[in-house]
């Protein structure tokens, strides 16, 4: 019988199998970021531990930093919130201590830790990839075993290089057919969210398949992956093609001449097998998915932007139907509302999710001419790195937001969980390219509406969520 | 880290299915490089009528007295009884530590987020899964009885009601043993050092590009 990717990449990494049932699995990339790893590293002089190997950590500062441009120009000394300078500096000291490579706040490299490790190549196809961050999922749109640990998994890392797991489920999400106008990976994962549910893919690895991932690029592989967790799945993945190996190719961290050859063959292996068989097999119509808007307090709470807010008495179960009313009164919306009717106080276009280049571009294409809404506060834009703010410099992009009346930000995290001073005020309502609309995850009181970058550009200019087919030919 | 035998404790309810790890302990907690001293903000937005910050004394804050943890009947409670895909979310540990600091020693639902699930073991915190029906027969018990009590053994992987309801869980065994001994699993996996080293050696030869390029 064939193998899935998924079966292939833990295969390779199975350094022993356990008689209870246990495995241990090598560690080929750590991703260390300020908030997951004080207490790992404490732990490990605590037990007089030094790390396995260093070759493997990378490390950058995102979460809680400043995106703030005077802020951010005083570096870790100038963070006004004591807090979390002692956060960011501990992570500077033990980098420091330990000889780990960071990429210090202002320094050429620095992102969200699931947009540097693809562009620099330190992520790479092939790889167990794990860093302390549910988004992790990200790098598997590089056909990487990619998932989030906690933060004594971050230390048995450090320690060991391996880390004690049992084998998932393998899961296939197959979406097949061409993608409307204004249709973007966003949308596409926020529709299988929306029909599998926050928990459908629990104890499972997703691969995503068909002709609208292959369609799609690299940075949109990224985005779906990106939110396999939103669907209850630790991992995400996309099986390696010829994109794959484009993207790779010429990076910083990636092998050249012979041994970039020699890796391209193995990578070229990392494929489901034609017979694979699979736990779960889930699929969707590339025609049916119309750009999606999430209206409620969880992922799975979403629909058309065509469609009205669902109401109380279509509910199946009484479970059912408390949520929803206990999302309605948090939201500050009605029942059989359309969902283009929703007025918008604050924009964020940012994210490990949606913060790279193409997602720049595709929000700077609603952007262009036109002038964000009188009624809405505020418009961050945050590039998910120093890569992608350079570029986006280089193209004109920022102009282009600060020309509408959006703020152009340094990189980081930001409002997609408000650990930093961007946040949102109670009972506001913002049109965001994260990730996660739960209770108080922009602010406390906050009201979050997920969608794609071209569609929060589009609230930003009308004031309101508006089908950005309405906005699509991008100049006025 | 702290082992769990046996455990004999009050019950209070999170009565709300896909509760996440933001609603457990929001953001601005997660800014502590310590393990410990989450419990006073564990459900903070829910607890509290006022917004909580990293560092502030707590006992002064205003009482969300709708909340059930702040009802006098749950005060001391050690066993939460909650509902399905709990600790869905972020994969901050801060989730975990924040119980085990407010108190609680196990959590009973019919399922949860996965990585939430694995963190509870690194921090003696036992996830107990129990059928829907289950966890509505314990929900409808304790709402009946003031001062309800379950005991849990993880031995024999039982939860049992002073009414005589004793309830079977799975859990898998790697899991039951590091918990019930308290094991140091880092100390574990050391001690399969040479094995570890063999792997490298071969994958080395086979990928060398996973090796070295960071400096």
């Amino acid at each position: 019988m064939g193998r899935t990717l998924y079966d292939k990449l833990w295969d390779s990494h199975l350094v022993k199998q356990n008689s209870d049932g246990s495995s241990l699995i090598y560690i080929d990339r750590h991703v260390i970021h300020e908030v997951t790893s004080p207490q790992a590293f404490e732990g490990l002089r605590l037990a007089g531990r030094a790390p396995w190997r260093l070759d493997t950590n990378i490390a950058t500062p995102d979460h809680n930093i400043s995106t703030d441009k005077a802020e951010r120009g005083a570096g870790v000394a100038g963070m006004t919130d004591e807090v979390s300078r002692i956060q960011v500096q501990t992570l500077d000291d033990n980098c420091d201590l330990y000889g780990i490579k960071e990429f210090k706040i202002n320094e050429m490299g620095q992102g969200i830790v699931h947009v540097m490790g693809p562009e620099l190549g330190a992520t790479m196809p092939g790889m167990t990839v794990v860093c302390g961050d549910s988004h992790t999922a990200t790098h598997g749109a590089l056909a990487c075993l990619a998932h989030g640990i906690g933060t004594s998994e971050v230390e048995h890392v450090l320690a060991t290089q391996c880390l004690v797991a049992k084998k998932m489920k393998n899961m296939r999400v197959t979406v097949n057919g061409t993608l409307g106008a204004g249709v973007t990976p966003k949308d596409v994962v926020l529709a299988i969210i929306g029909k599998i549910g926050t928990a459908g893919g629990n104890e499972h690895a997703i691969e995503f398949a068909g002709s609208v991932f292959r369609d799609m690029s690299i940075e949109g592989r990224m985005t779906v992956c990106n939110m396999a967790i939103e669907a209850g799945a630790r991992v995400g993945m996309v099986a390696v093609d010829q994109k794959t190996i484009d993207y790779c190719e010429g990076r910083q961290f990636v092998p050249k001449g012979e041994m970039f050859e020699q890796a391209v063959d193995y990578w070229n292996t990392l494929t489901s097998d034609a017979d694979a068989l699979f736990d779960t097999e889930v699929t969707l119509q590339a025609d049916d998915i119309a750009p999606q808007v999430t209206w409620g307090t969880s992922p799975e709470m979403v629909a058309p932007v065509t469609a009205s807010v669902p109401t109380l008495d279509e509910q199946s179960s009484e479970e059912r139907r408390k949520g929803l009313e206990r999302a309605l009164e948090y939201m500050g919306l009605e029942g059989g509302q359309a969902i283009n009717s929703i007025k918008v106080d604050r924009v964020f276009i940012g994210s490990c999710t949606n913060s790279r280049i193409e997602d720049m571009r595709a929000a700077a294409a609603i952007a262009r001419g036109r002038q964000v809404a009188s009624s809405v506060k505020q418009v961050l834009v945050v590039p998910g790195s120093q890569m992608v703010k350079a570029q986006a410099e280089a193209e004109g992009l920022d102009k282009i937001f600060i020309d509408a009346g959006m703020d152009w930000r340094e990189p980081g995290c930001s409002m997609c969980l408000a650990m930093n001073a961007d946040k949102l005020g109670a009972g506001e309502h913002c049109a965001s390219t994260s990730n996660r609309n739960f209770e108080g995850r922009q602010g406390n009181g906050g009201r979050t509406h997920l969608m794609s970058p071209a569609m929060a550009a589009a609230a930003a200019v009308a004031g309101h969520i508006v089908d950005v087919r309405e906005f699509v030919g991008g100049d006025q | 880290m702290k082992a769990f035998t046996t455990h004999r404790g009050l019950v209070s309810p999170m009565d709300r299915a896909n509760v996440d790890t933001d609603m457990i302990i929001p953001k601005q907690f997660l800014k502590s490089i310590k393990r410990s001293g989450f419990g006073p903000n564990l459900f903070d937005e829910l607890r509290y009528l006022d917004e909580g910050q990293p560092g502030a004394d707590c006992s002064n804050r205003p009482i969300n007295t709708e909340f059930p943890l702040n009802f006098p009947r749950y005060k001391g409670a050690s066993i939460l009884l909650a509902r399905k895909n709990f600790g869905c979310g972020s994969s901050r540990e801060h989730a975990p530590w924040a119980l085990e600091d407010y108190g609680f020693n196990a959590i009973i639902a019919p399922s949860y987020a996965d990585i939430f699930y694995n963190n509870c073991f690194k921090n003696g915190l036992l996830p107990v899964i129990l059928s829907e029906e289950q966890v509505d027969t314990l929900f409808d018990e304790m709402e009946a009885q003031e001062g309800y009590q379950l005991a849990i053994d993880l031995h024999t992987q039982t939860v049992s009601t002073d009414t005589g309801h004793v309830f079977h869980f799975e859990l898998d065994e790697f899991r039951k043993e590091c918990l019930l001994q308290g094991l140091d699993e880092i100390g574990l996996t050391l001690q399969h050092a040479d094995q570890i080293k063999a792997y490298e050696a071969d994958r080395a030869q086979q990928h060398p590009w996973v090796f070295g390029a960071i400096k």
